[in-house]
Formats: C-alpha cells, sequence, structure tokens
C-alpha cells in the first residue's frame, strides 16, 4: 500500500468540492491509508474472468407513460432554496469576471 | 391508559376494530411515553404532535363511518428521519439540512397515511445513514433502552430505540449494510430489510443506491409483516422497483411453521471475533428451529469474507456521487454567498460546514475510489467481489430454503467505545453487509440476551422470497416468547422520566 500524501487528499478534496483544513487533511491521509489498507484485499479474488456486478437488479431501461400529471409548483419547489429571485434559484457567480 | 403502549400493533388493531379504544387514545398513549422517557433515549429529532393527534381523529371518524379500514388504521408509527414527509423537517441526521421541510411525502409515506397509519415522528439516525450507533448524528446520539450508556445500533438506531422504549410499536428504517437489522439485534426488536426492489425509494434520501432499501421494524414478527405489506410493491416513481406481486407475508408470519425446512447456516460467519453469549444463543435458536422439524446443514459462502471491505469500496463511492446534490443550490444550507465568492467557494465552504467528520470521510474515500488511475483496482475490484457473493448465494439457496447467522458479532457497545477508529465501528456490519451486496431479503430477531443485552438471529431468503424470512421468524419467536412469558421486549427495563436525563 503507498502512502497516501497530504496533497492527494487536497486534490481529492477539491474534486469533492468539500474544503478542508490542514489538520483534517493530514487526519483524512492517515485514515484513508488505514482504510485502503483494510479493503484493497478485494484485489485478491477480483480475477480477470469475473464479471462486475453494479446492481442487484437487472433491469434495463425502465419507462413509464409520458403522461403530464400535477407537480410541484415553482413556490414548492422553491420553498427550501437559501435564495431565490423571480420564480427562480438564486445562485452565487458560476463564470468569472472575465466571462 | 399506559397498558396501550406495551400492546403489540397486531392488538391494537384487534381492540381498534372492536372500538375497545380509539386511535386518539392510542396516539395520546404513545406521546405522553415520547414525552416521558425520550429525553433520556433521544430517539425523536421531531415528535408531530398535532399532526399525529389529527391523522388518529380522522381514522376514529372513518371508523364511526363504517368505512373499511386497513389493520394499521390508528397504530402509530416512527418514520426514520431519511425519509421525506411533506411539510414536516426531514434532516436525515445532517446540519446540511436542518430546518429543510420537504415540499413531497416518500411513496412509503403516503402508503402509511393511506393505510391510516399515524405517523408519530422522525427518529434519530447516523448523518445520511453513514454509521453503526447513531453517534454520527448532527444532532446527539440515542441512547439503547436496554442500557442508556450503550449504543441502539445504526443507522436507525432512534427508530429501533423509539420500539424497545414502547415509544411506538411499529417504525421505518432503511437498510444500506445493516441499518435495520443491526439496530433490531441490539433493542432486541424485529427489523427486515426486503429485496432489494421491494418497497420503493421514492423520496428516500440515497445514500448508496445500488444497495440502499426501506424496510419495516417492530417488536414482534407478526407486527412487522403487517407493516411490510402496507408499505411494499411496485411504483412507477422508482426505477428500481420490481413490478411483482409482494411477497405473503402476513400469511407465512401466521403460518410460523419450519416443518420439512431446510435451514443452511453461514459457516464464515460464526467463530472468531463473535463473543460467546452471542454464540450460544444462536446455537440455542438452532436448535429449537430442529425440533420444531428443520434440517440445519453448513453452509460455506467463501467469499463472505470480503464483504465488508467490498461494501466500504461500493457504498462510499455511491455516496460520493448521491451526495453531490448537497450543493448549496437548491436547498438545505448555504454558507459564505455575500457576493465576492464564486458558486463553487460557496459550495465548498457549505459542505465544510454542513457535513460531519464520518460523512466527509467517506465522500473522500468514494471520491478516492472512483478517481482516475484507482478506479479498475478499487471499485472495480469490489463489483466483481458482488459478483462472487451473489454466486456464493445462489449455491447456498439451491440446496437449502433460507440461510442463518448471528446478526452482530456483538451485543450494544459502549458509546464512544469506537466512535474514533472507523475500521472497528465498520466490523459492527460484517455479517449484514453480504445481504445488501446481492440483493436478498433479511429479518434480524431478537435470539435472547447476554449479561443482560439483547443478541439478534438474522435469517437470510432469496430475492421476493421474504414470506420464508415471517415464517421462519415466527416459529422461532413463538417458542422463545413462551419460554420468556412474552417476546423480548416485555423484558426491557421500563424507563422513567428521570433515567439518564
Amino acid at each position: 500500500m503507498s502512502r497516501i500524501s497530504n496533497e492527494e487528499v487536497a486534490r481529492i478534496a477539491q474534486l469533492a468540492r468539500l474544503e478542508l483544513s490542514a489538520n483534517e487533511i493530514a487526519e483524512l491521509a492517515g485514515e484513508l491509508e488505514a482504510i485502503l489498507g483494510a479493503v484493497a484485499r478485494v484485489q485478491e479474488v477480483a480475477k480477470s474472468d469475473v464479471l462486475p456486478t453494479s446492481h442487484p437488479l437487472a433491469l434495463v431501461n425502465v419507462v413509464r407513460p409520458d403522461v403530464v400529471r400535477p407537480s410541484l409548483t415553482p413556490e414548492s419547489a422553491l420553498s427550501g432554496a437559501p435564495a431565490s429571485e423571480e420564480d427562480r434559484f438564486r445562485v452565487p457567480q458560476i463564470l468569472g469576471e472575465e466571462a | 391508559m399506559s397498558e396501550l403502549i406495551y400492546k403489540s400493533a397486531a392488538q391494537l388493531s384487534e381492540s381498534l376494530a372492536k372500538k375497545e379504544v380509539s386511535a386518539r387514545e392510542v396516539t395520546q398513549a404513545h406521546l405522553d411515553q415520547i414525552t416521558k422517557v425520550d429525553k433520556a433515549v433521544h430517539a425523536f429529532l421531531y415528535v408531530d404532535t398535532e399532526g399525529a393527534l389529527a391523522q388518529a381523529d380522522q381514522v376514529d371518524a372513518a371508523r364511526a363511518k363504517g368505512e373499511n379500514l386497513g389493520p394499521l388504521a390508528g397504530v402509530p408509527l416512527a418514520l426514520k428521519d431519511i425519509l421525506a414527509q411533506e411539510g414536516i423537517p426531514t434532516t436525515c441526521g445532517s446540519k446540511i439540512l436542518e430546518g429543510w421541510r420537504p415540499p413531497y411525502s416518500a411513496t412509503v409515506v403516503k402508503k402509511l397515511r393511506a393505510a391510516g397509519v399515524v405517523i408519530l415522528g422522525k427518529t434519530n439516525m447516523d448523518e445520511f445513514a453513514m454509521g453503526s450507533s447513531t453517534e454520527n448524528s448532527a444532532f446527539g446520539t440515542t441512547q439503547n433502552p436496554w442500557d442508556l450508556t450503550r449504543i441502539p445500533g445504526g443507522s436507525g438506531g432512534g427508530s429501533a430505540a423509539a420500539l424497545a422504549a414502547f415509544e411506538a410499536p411499529l417504525a421505518i428504517g432503511s437498510d444500506t449494510g445493516g441499518s435495520i437489522r443491526q439496530p433490531a439485534a441490539v433493542t432486541g426488536t424485529v427489523g427486515v430489510k426486503p429485496t432489494y426492489g421491494g418497497v420503493s425509494r421514492y423520496g428516500v434520501i440515497a445514500y448508496s443506491s445500488s444497495l440502499d432499501q426501506v424496510g419495516p421494524c417492530a417488536r414482534t414478527v407478526l407486527d412487522t409483516a403487517l407493516l411490510h405489506e402496507v408499505i411494499a410493491g411496485h411504483d412507477d416513481y422508482d426505477a428500481t422497483s420490481i413490478n411483482a406481486p409482494t411477497p405473503p407475508v402476513v400469511a407465512a408470519a401466521k403460518r410460523a411453521d419450519v416443518k420439512g425446512m431446510k435451514i443452511g447456516v453461514i459457516k464464515e460467519l460464526s467463530g472468531d471475533g463473535y463473543e460467546s453469549g452471542v454464540s450460544e444463543r444462536f446455537e440455542e435458536s438452532l436448535e429449537i428451529l430442529r425440533s420444531q422439524g428443520a434440517t440445519i446443514e453448513m453452509v460455506s459462502c467463501p467469499n463472505f469474507d470480503y464483504g465488508l471491505a467490498a461494501y466500504y469500496l461500493i457504498a462510499p463511492s455511491e455516496a460520493s456521487s448521491n451526495l453531490a446534490r448537497f450543493d448549496a443550490m437548491r436547498y438545505g444550507l448555504r454558507v459564505g454567498d455575500d457576493g465576492s465568492r464564486s458558486a463553487e467557494e460557496v459550495m465548498s465552504m457549505t459542505r465544510a460546514a454542513g457535513f460531519g467528520r464520518e460523512v466527509k470521510r467517506r465522500i473522500i474515500l468514494g471520491t478516492y475510489a472512483l478517481s482516475a488511475g484507482y478506479y479498475d483496482a478499487y471499485y472495480g475490484s469490489a463489483q466483481k467481489v458482488r459478483t462472487l457473493i451473489t454466486q456464493d448465494f445462489a449455491k447456498a439457496f439451491s440446496s437449502v430454503d433460507v440461510l442463518v447467522s448471528p446478526t452482530t458479532p456483538t451485543v450494544a457497545f459502549p458509546i464512544g467505545a469506537k466512535s474514533n477508529d472507523p475500521v472497528a465501528m465498520y466490523l459492527s456490519d460484517v455479517a449484514t453487509i453480504p445481504v445488501n451486496l446481492a440483493g436478498v431479503a433479511a429479518m434480524s430477531l431478537p435470539a435472547g440476551l447476554s449479561e443482560g443485552l439483547p443478541v439478534g438471529f438474522q435469517i437470510i431468503a432469496p430475492a421476493m422470497k421474504d414470506d420464508r424470512l415471517y415464517q421462519v421468524g415466527a416459529a422461532l419467536e413463538r417458542e422463545l416468547a413462551a419460554k420468556w412469558g412474552g417476546v423480548l421486549t416485555t423484558k426491557a427495563p421500563k424507563l422513567n422520566s428521570s433515567a439518564g436525563a
């Protein structure tokens, strides 16, 4: 098991959109290593001739008739929003200033 | 009317039907018990006193008019806080959803309401169902009614504790790796993880979508079956819902006969790591089933040894994706939105402030396991183990009708004992996890006490043969209850308002 560096954890945290303090990063690096050390044993039996299972049900393309039915009003859909404006979710700036 | 709280749902159903008691009286008795003991137990995150009484009054009015009501009409229930209930705070045990009131109800909630079941409130759980003790709840730990210094199991510790503390005769849980069965085991109650796809998950906050399943919890096998029948069935709103009739679970619980059945004991789920008291109760239960006419044989499922490892790759991987929806944009917490920060910065700050330690740990673990360069070694390998475990089950079920094991290796451990050692905590689920990986059905029911604390007996049945769980469970329960003078919770300590508060 290779060591998991603080930089690696910081990179993963950025991918996961999760701000972590330097302390949290160091702690998680150690914990991640311990957990991965315990779970890496799946590789012992995961031979190339074994097909992976992603899901217990063999369902393909479940569809239902495309019928209009009652749904949430804009008011109720926005009822839990941290901020809204003109019947829309208001979000912080998404593009940089230069865009 | 305090004796009402000690009755089973089936007994209450009968008294209600005969109009010996009203739904309001039954509901009030349970609300009073919650007021009396929940400071000590902390099973509930929210109690909907007015709503529950209003539901009860509706049932009483319908009964007075002679309407045809289902068997559970007027019987109270505790709802795990992972299910959306319109207008009622739903947190999933997380700060990130604190104060959120869903604009719609889960299908299971709609079915409960249609059946006249009275929803008392929302129960505590590990944050986003990640944990085995409720210690990961953002809103405090639930105490085990058998010993208030011990964990009630998790993630559904609130639902199980509510049953054992006689705050409700019925509860709903969800089970991704054992979150219904492990709490049932350590609280001396009954919990069923139905076949994957057997109960709708529409409106249930997702943790690991290929494993999550909602299920019934109660103090008796028959009560669990009555609830199972109410909540199960196909739902157009859940694409993973099985479109087939629900197995006849109530009839099976009433039949309670194991004569001629073949029961397989899973060799890999015993021995080292299982406390002697747990093994002794398990062996005694096997002896009862043998004396009732079942054949017991040892069955080997060699790949179960890899189940825990596969689970702790698959579940965090799926969680890291599912929990991406908590992005501070459409609902829940938002932190740092002061006009100077980008959406991405607000997202990262909000998730940092809103998620607890275990959730962060699993998001990081899952993101790592799915990231470029590691996907095949970790997530891919875990998916292959899943195939091998499914094959082990298929082979075992070709020679036996059900499989059995202890539900957990130990009785309830003290609060705080494992909270700083994630790997030790994960071991609580070693016997329950293979079931979720294969999508089969399983029950935990009480097998007795070890040093005064409940021990769970697990029964596993093939997919869509959930009725076998109830057939075997009810047979075992009948004999054990005769020995104990009632189901195990009859022996639970009677809590009073001063206990541990």
